[in-house]
């Protein structure tokens, strides 16, 4: 494999983990915080039993177990790509979330938050494709 | 109330903090080697980067309001919305900057706030 193949690999392998784990996180804290339900907090006390309960819920460690695999395949593929290259590419992970949180979560999504996520995928896509500098040099 | 100030949280201490990582990373290098003593090796010299514990510390705090969040609104609310980052990062960079944002680049960003409005006239 010659280096310019190589990068392209790492990179497709990397923003492929990205585009999976990210989205995946999510929709495992989700879960983890639905069944922990929602709690009013008056004192410290308060405040220490509910991350106590937070920190109790398997969901919440294999969540934050994969927003970080996430964060790890994120700064590594900053170190030789841009940030202006990742971001578009990462842009498929709101379309991503949407799937596993209808499938996993049960949640239903009606047509219009379809549209709009599949908006914000351009969105995103098209910010991220302009040209990343824009201030002059001199 | 306090749901607009988690989210506020999300995408303002999320954006920071992944430019700061961002930063960080640059002055790390690219990364060559995938084998775990390797890849443990670049997050040890990664956190003697100042940058990275900022962008670390911002990103916890985006954290901990995502688990907020979530507590009470769905996943597939929650997370489209968070996607106004990008709205923040492009409104970061022409006022504080002093970027000139190109009409691709405002398309993009009007594209996101569409679609974050729809999501949230979706309620289903």
């Amino acid at each position: 494999m010659n280096s310019h193949k190589r990068l392209q690999f790492k990179t497709f392998v990397m923003i492929l983990i990205m585009i999976i784990a990210g989205p995946l996180g999510n929709v495992l804290l989700g879960k983890g915080m639905q069944s922990v339900g929602t709690t009013s907090i008056h004192s410290a006390a308060d405040l220490v039993h509910v991350i106590g309960r937070v920190f109790a819920n398997p969901s919440i460690w294999l969540g934050v177990a994969s927003l970080l695999t996430f964060f790890v395949a994120n700064i590594l593929v900053l170190s030789w790509a841009d940030y202006s290259f990742v971001q578009p590419a990462s842009s498929m992970a709101y379309g991503v979330v949407a799937l596993l949180s209808m499938f996993l979560l049960g949640e239903s999504i009606t047509l219009l938050r379809w549209i709009g996520i599949a908006i914000i995928c351009l969105g995103v896509f098209i910010v991220g494709r302009t040209h990343p500098r824009t201030t002059a040099h001199h | 109330m306090y749901k607009f100030i988690y989210f506020f949280m999300i995408v303002v201490a999320g954006t920071l903090g992944e430019l700061c990582v961002s930063r960080a990373m640059k002055q790390v290098g690219e990364v060559h080697d995938f084998r775990p003593a390797a890849i443990v090796k670049v997050i040890g010299r990664a956190l003697r980067v100042k940058w990275m514990w900022i962008g670390v510390g911002m990103m916890t705090l985006a954290f901990f309001s995502l688990l907020a969040v979530l507590s009470v609104e769905k996943v597939s609310f929650v997370v489209p919305v968070t996607a106004l980052s990008y709205v923040a990062g492009a409104l970061g960079g022409r006022f504080f900057l002093g970027e000139r944002i190109t009409l691709s680049r405002w398309t993009g960003i009007a594209l996101v706030c569409i679609g974050v409005t729809l999501v949230f006239m979706g309620k289903g």
